[in-house]
C-alpha cells in the first residue's frame, strides 16, 4: 500500500480576509519535503487553520502560490485536488446518515471503485486504524469520540492521497486517547509515508508529532521552521522561545534516547539498568529518583552497552 | 342520537350520490395535486439552494410569514378577483399559500445540517451538488418533509374553500349548500374533505417518519 508522498511547498503563499486589517497569513514560504510530517503550531490567531485551508482551497489565496509536486495548486481542477489531498478535521464530520463503511467510501464512490473494491478497502482501512472490521456497519452516533476520528484518518486515506491536512485532529479527544492515537498515527505514517500537514496549538504535540514544526505568530508570520531539536536548542528569538516554554531543556532530553549517547566504560553489578530507548528525561528522571550517579544502559536481551551518568545526560 | 342519526344520514348520502361525491373529491385532488406539484417546483429548488449558500434568510422567512399572515379566503378571493374563476387561476392563489412553508422548511433544513459534515464533504472532493444531494438532502429530508405536509393540508383545505368563491365541483360547493343537500350532504361532504386531507397528511407524515428513522441512527 505504498505510494509516493507529494511534495508541497508554500511560496509567499498571503491570505488577507476582505474588510479586515492585516493579514491572516502573510508571505508564508517553507517547504515540506515528501514523506515528512510538518506541524503547523502557534497560538491563535496566527493563521495555521487558515495556512492549512489554503492548500486544499477551502479558502482562496490572496497572492502568492502554492505547489504540491511542482504544480501550482491553481492549475488542478478544484474537485480533483481536494481529492486527492486527505482532510482530517478535529470535529471529525462524519456523515450521520452512512455507515463507517459508507463515509469510508465516499472519495472511492465519486471514483466509480465497485461496492466490494469498497468493502475490501474499508476493511483494510478499519485493521489499518485499529478498529474491528465489525465497525463497518455502525454509524457515527453510535461511536466513541476517539473511535470517530479513526474512522475520520480512514475516510481520508481511502482514496490513497499523497497528502494530508490535518487540522487539530486529535484535539478534542480526552489526553489519554490522544496520546494513544498520536502513537498510533506515528506507527502508521512510518509504514505510510505520506504527506502530512499537522495544525496544532499543543507545542508538546508538536514535538512529538513533527518531523519540522513551522512556528506561526500573530498575523500569519513564521516566526520559526526546523526540526524539534533545532527549535527547542536554538530558538531564532523570545517569541519561540517563551512559546516552546521555559522547559524547553527537558523537552530537548524527552526527544533523545539513551542508544543516541557515547556511552562510558566501566559497566559493573550494582548500577541500575535502562534500556536504550529509555528518553534522556526519563533517564534524568529515575537517576535522581533513585539518587544514583550512573546507570549501564542495556540493549537487545538485556546485553550491556556501557555506561551514563548524571553529567552525560546533563551534558 | 341525533349525531348518530347525523353519521347514518351522512353515509346513506354518500351512497345515493357516490358519483358526485366521487367526482368532486376526484376534482379537489386534482386541483390540490397540480397546486401542490407547481409549488414544490418552485419552492423546493429555491429553498434548498439559498439553504446550501446560507444566504437569504429574510426571504425563506419572511415567505413564511406572509403565508401565515394571510387568510387563505382573501387570497382565493384576490386570486379570483384579479384572474377571474378557472381551475388554473385558483391554483395560482393555491400556490401562493403552498409555496411558503415548503421554501422555509427547505432552507432552515439545509441551513441547519452540521456545517462539519459540510465542509468535511467539501474538503474531500464534493462539488457543491454532491454536497447538496448526498448530504444536506438526506440530512435535511425530515424536516423538508414536514414543510411539504404543511403545505399540502393547507393547499388541500384552501381548494374546498375555492368553491365559496365561485369554483365548483371541490366539495366545497356541496358544504356550503345546505339548502339543495342538507345536513347529511354537507357533512358527507365534509368526511370527504378530511378523509383527503388526513390521506395526505398520513401519508407525508408516514414519510417524513420513515426519513427521520433512516436520518437519525439509532444509538
Amino acid at each position: 500500500m505504498r505510494t509516493e508522498a507529494a511534495e508541497l511547498v508554500f511560496d509567499e503563499a498571503t491570505k488577507v480576509y476582505p474588510g479586515r486589517e492585516g493579514a491572516a497569513v502573510h508571505e508564508l514560504s517553507l517547504t515540506v519535503p515528501a514523506g515528512e510530517i510538518c506541524v503547523l503550531v502557534g497560538p491563535s490567531g496566527g493563521g495555521k487553520t487558515t495556512a492549512l485551508k489554503l492548500v486544499n482551497r477551502l479558502i482562496p489565496l490572496t497572492s502568492g502560490y502554492i505547489r504540491i509536486d511542482g504544480k501550482a495548486i491553481g492549475d488542478y481542477n478544484i474537485t480533483e485536488l481536494r481529492r486527492s489531498i486527505g482532510y482530517v478535521i478535529q470535529q471529525v464530520g462524519l456523515f450521520p446518515h452512512y455507515t463507517v463503511e459508507g463515509n469510508i467510501g465516499v472519495v472511492p464512490r465519486l471514483y466509480g471503485e465497485s461496492r466490494s473494491w469498497i468493502k475490501a478497502r474499508s476493511a483494510e482501512l478499519l485493521d489499518l486504524v485499529g478498529l474491528d472490521p465489525s465497525y463497518a456497519k455502525r454509524f457515527p452516533a453510535q461511536l466513541s469520540g476517539g473511535e470517530r476520528q479513526r474512522v475520520g484518518l480512514a475516510r481520508a486515506l481511502a482514496a490513497n492521497p499523497p497528502l494530508m491536512l490535518m487540522d487539530e485532529p486529535f484535539g478534542a479527544i480526552d489526553p489519554i486517547v490522544r496520546t494513544r492515537l498520536q502513537d498510533e498515527f506515528l506507527r502508521l505514517q512510518g509504514e505510510l509515508r505520506k504527506t502530512v500537514v499537522f495544525v496544532t496549538h499543543d507545542i508538546d504535540e508538536a514535538i512529538k508529532i513533527g518531523d519540522r514544526i513551522a512556528i506561526l505568530r500573530e498575523g500569519g508570520k513564521l516566526a520559526q521552521y526546523d526540526t524539534p531539536m533545532q527549535i527547542l536548542d536554538h530558538p531564532v528569538d523570545e517569541f519561540v522561545a517563551d512559546f516552546v516554554g521555559r522547559d524547553r531543556a527537558l523537552k530537548a532530553l524527552a526527544l533523545q534516547k539513551l542508544g543516541d549517547l557515547k556511552l562510558g566504560e566501566g559497566v559493573r553489578d550494582g548500577l541500575p539498568r535502562l534500556p536504550a530507548e529509555t528518553s534522556l528525561r526519563d533517564a534524568l528522571s529515575f537517576l535522581l529518583a533513585e539518587r544514583q550517579e550512573a546507570a549501564v544502559v542495556t540493549g537487545e536481551n538485556g546485553k550491556p552497552l556501557g555506561v551514563v551518568t548524571r553529567e552525560d545526560l546533563l551534558r | 342520537m341525533i349525531v348518530s342519526s347525523l353519521v347514518i344520514d351522512a353515509f346513506r348520502f354518500i351512497g345515493d350520490n357516490g358519483s358526485l361525491l366521487l367526482s368532486e373529491t376526484g376534482q379537489l385532488a386534482k386541483l390540490a395535486f397540480a397546486s401542490l406539484a407547481i409549488s414544490l417546483a418552485i419552492a423546493l429548488p429555491v429553498g434548498l439552494w439559498l439553504g446550501h449558500k446560507h444566504r437569504g434568510l429574510f426571504l425563506a422567512l419572511g415567505a413564511s410569514t406572509l403565508g401565515r399572515a394571510l387568510p387563505s379566503i382573501a387570497l382565493i378571493g384576490l386570486g379570483i378577483a384579479v384572474l377571474g374563476v378557472g381551475f388554473w387561476n385558483v391554483s395560482v392563489a393555491l400556490v401562493v399559500l403552498g409555496v411558503p412553508p415548503i421554501l422555509t422548511n427547505a432552507y432552515l433544513a439545509v441551513d441547519g445540517v452540521d456545517r462539519d459534515a459540510v465542509e468535511a464533504a467539501r474538503g474531500i472532493g464534493l462539488t457543491e451538488t454532491q454536497i447538496l444531494t448526498r448530504v444536506e438532502l438526506p440530512l435535511g429530508l425530515p424536516l423538508i418533509l414536514a414543510g411539504i405536509r404543511i403545505s399540502a393540508v393547507f393547499v388541500v383545505a384552501t381548494a374546498t374553500i375555492a368553491a365559496v368563491a365561485g369554483l365548483g365541483g371541490t366539495l366545497g360547493d356541496v358544504i356550503v349548500n345546505q339548502a339543495s343537500y342538507g345536513e347529511a350532504g354537507v357533512f358527507a361532504a365534509a368526511l370527504c374533505v378530511s378523509a383527503v386531507a388526513l390521506g395526505t397528511a398520513g401519508l407525508l407524515g408516514l414519510m417524513q417518519a420513515a426519513a427521520f428513522r433512516r436520518m437519525t441512527p439509532r444509538t
